[in-house]
């Protein structure tokens, strides 16, 4: 599958960039749906040796590929939200020399970045790879409740019920963009949804 | 001079009004006939008598209305006010720069008593003497910065400074033009300003930022922003703007006079001593056009930058729609004489408006 090119943006809009595999002496690699091909054009068995895989497939079958590849610790999950814990539980033991790599949607590598940096380490030092769905994790501003995998603007707040507007306004501390209400100044009017990037 | 409180509403009914001392001491932000973005940064060190330059804090008459308001927002929603974990010594730092100041500036109005770190605070308009122990946060009743911004007009950013860049790590922002602390609290200068049109192609952003990392204790600096605001309305939260945006439709040539108000925002910027943090207070003075055409100068010179602003800006600070409207009222006030330089209202030396 060919990576998707974000059009370009605001400074708060995060930046995905592209898997290397570097010197560590441990590897945690965490994934989601076809952030396991970006997974797959990096593994080599000496990187392999020292990796630990945290991986959702989100209804894809990549799964066996990468247990394939044998790294030192596999785990597929059957959400985020199942394996969050176990990313907090790894990420406090994180030693000094641990590689990052965060890779498939944004809201994925968003919550997963989130951890990582509550555990102390600065998103600069964190790789990561955009792969699959371009769907947005949001926030709504008004309620503040988080809508998942959100891929049409305008769409509807699922906690709330207000259309928002997507906005390329990025929280890392949430892991979300912002959606606004979009028909505030004329209610009732609401443009018919359409892909973000449409 | 004593200042006489009003009682008054930014919400409902809208009584806010500005006496005729206030008008003359509105902080009009434009000092020639047209508006671009600058860092436009100079020393906070005082300004004309009675001015919104004299104090470090300016304390004005719709100071205990204001405090009132706040204090509605945040029972609606605290996370209006938020400090992230390592921030509170720099609440600290900022309870003790607005007593010491307050209490220096307006004696009549606001003591501070000291004995080693046992310390008693009055506040006579809002009818508070509390005692305390400084840096102890179980002796106040709330965060020391949020003790003293319930206290003090103005929003309050207080900026970590790390890594060459500042961090919007606490705040109290009650009285924003559409931006969101909760949304913004962690993010960088650049991050919580991306939204902002043309200024970071101008490289606004990269000098703002160098010369704020660079300001003393002791040195304070400031700058004016503006926007424009529908009713006397405080809260023009994104939180809210489902509540508050319809608003703006509301405005007609029969009521654009009283209705429609600039917004002016008297940026200023402190080191503080403790924490090397910069606190960032943002204070809103809001004005009604009828009142602003009081002044001769002014009216022409509203007229001219209204007019002549870039689209981009007018769609940002959210008045595109109604630019007609106001363009169609303020051409009454600009007769086509020059005006002179600099912001203040200069009644003395303008000449008044030309009946047409």
């Amino acid at each position: 599958m060919s990576k998707f090119e974000f059009p370009p943006s605001i400074k708060s809009r995060p930046v995905w960039g592209t898997l290397e595999a570097r010197a560590g002496k441990h590897h945690l690699m965490i994934a989601d749906a076809e952030g396991a091909e970006a997974i797959l054009g990096i593994a080599t068995p000496e990187l392999m040796a020292n990796t630990h895989i945290i991986y959702i497939p989100a209804g894809t079958d990549y799964a066996a590929r990468l247990s394939a590849l044998k790294p030192a610790q596999f785990y597929e999950g059957p959400s985020y939200a199942a394996a969050v814990t176990r990313i907090q539980r790894v990420l406090q033991d994180a030693h000094m020399g641990l590689q990052v790599y965060l890779t498939g949607t944004e809201g994925l590598m968003g919550q997963a970045m989130h951890e990582a940096m509550q555990a102390g380490i600065p998103h600069t030092a964190i790789q990561t790879e955009h792969r699959g769905s371009v769907a947005r994790r949001m926030q709504c501003v008004h309620c503040k409740g988080i809508t998942e995998n959100v891929e049409t603007d305008p769409f509807v707040c699922s906690h709330c019920g207000l259309n928002l507007f997507v906005r390329d306004h990025y929280s890392r501390r949430l892991a979300a963009y912002q959606g606004v209400c979009i028909d505030a100044e004329d209610p009732g009017n609401v443009p018919e949804p359409k892909g973000i990037y449409e | 001079m004593s200042i006489q409180f009003h009682k008054e509403t930014f919400r409902g009914d809208y009584s806010f009004h500005n006496s005729e001392r206030a008008i003359k001491r509105f902080p009009f932000p434009f000092d020639k006939d047209s508006y671009m973005y600058a860092v436009n940064m100079e020393q906070h060190r005082g300004g004309p008598a009675d001015s919104i330059y004299e104090k470090r804090f300016d304390v004005d008459e719709h100071y205990i209305s204001e405090m009132d308001d706040r204090a509605m927002v945040l029972a609606d929603d605290p996370l209006r006010c938020q400090s992230l974990p390592h921030m509170t010594l720099a609440g600290w730092d900022l309870l003790e720069l607005i007593m010491v100041s307050k209490s220096e500036d307006y004696p009549d109005l606001f003591e501070l008593h000291r004995n080693g770190d046992q310390w008693r605070w009055i506040n006579k308009p809002l009818g508070i003497d509390d005692s305390f122990t400084f840096m102890d946060e179980t002796t106040l009743p709330y965060g020391p910065m949020e003790y003293i911004t319930r206290q003090t007009q103005g929003d309050f950013c207080v900026l970590d400074q790390r890594d060459d860049n500042l961090w919007m790590d606490a705040g109290m922002v009650t009285t924003q033009a559409d931006w969101s602390l909760d949304f913004d609290i962690g993010m960088n200068f650049f991050e919580w300003h991306a939204p902002v049109p043309l200024a970071h192609e101008k490289g606004i952003f990269v000098r703002a930022l160098k010369f704020l990392l660079n300001i003393q204790q002791g040195a304070p600096a400031r700058r004016l922003n503006w926007t424009m605001t529908v009713n006397p309305l405080l809260d023009t939260s994104p939180e809210n703007y489902h509540k508050w945006g319809i608003q703006k439709t509301t405005l007609t040539p029969e009521n654009i006079a009283a209705k429609q108000h600039l917004r002016v925002e008297l940026q200023t910027f402190f080191r503080l001593p403790r924490s090397n943090a910069l606190v960032f207070p943002i204070r809103c003075y809001l004005c009604a056009f009828q009142d602003l055409m009081t002044v001769p100068k002014w009216g022409r010179r509203l007229h001219r930058v209204i007019r002549d602003l870039p689209v981009e800006l007018a769609t940002y600070k959210g008045f595109i729609d109604n630019r007609p409207m106001m363009l169609d009222y303020l051409s009454q006030f600009d007769d086509g004489q020059p005006t002179s330089l600099g912001i203040w209202p200069d009644l003395d030396t303008e000449p008044p408006l030309k009946s047409a």
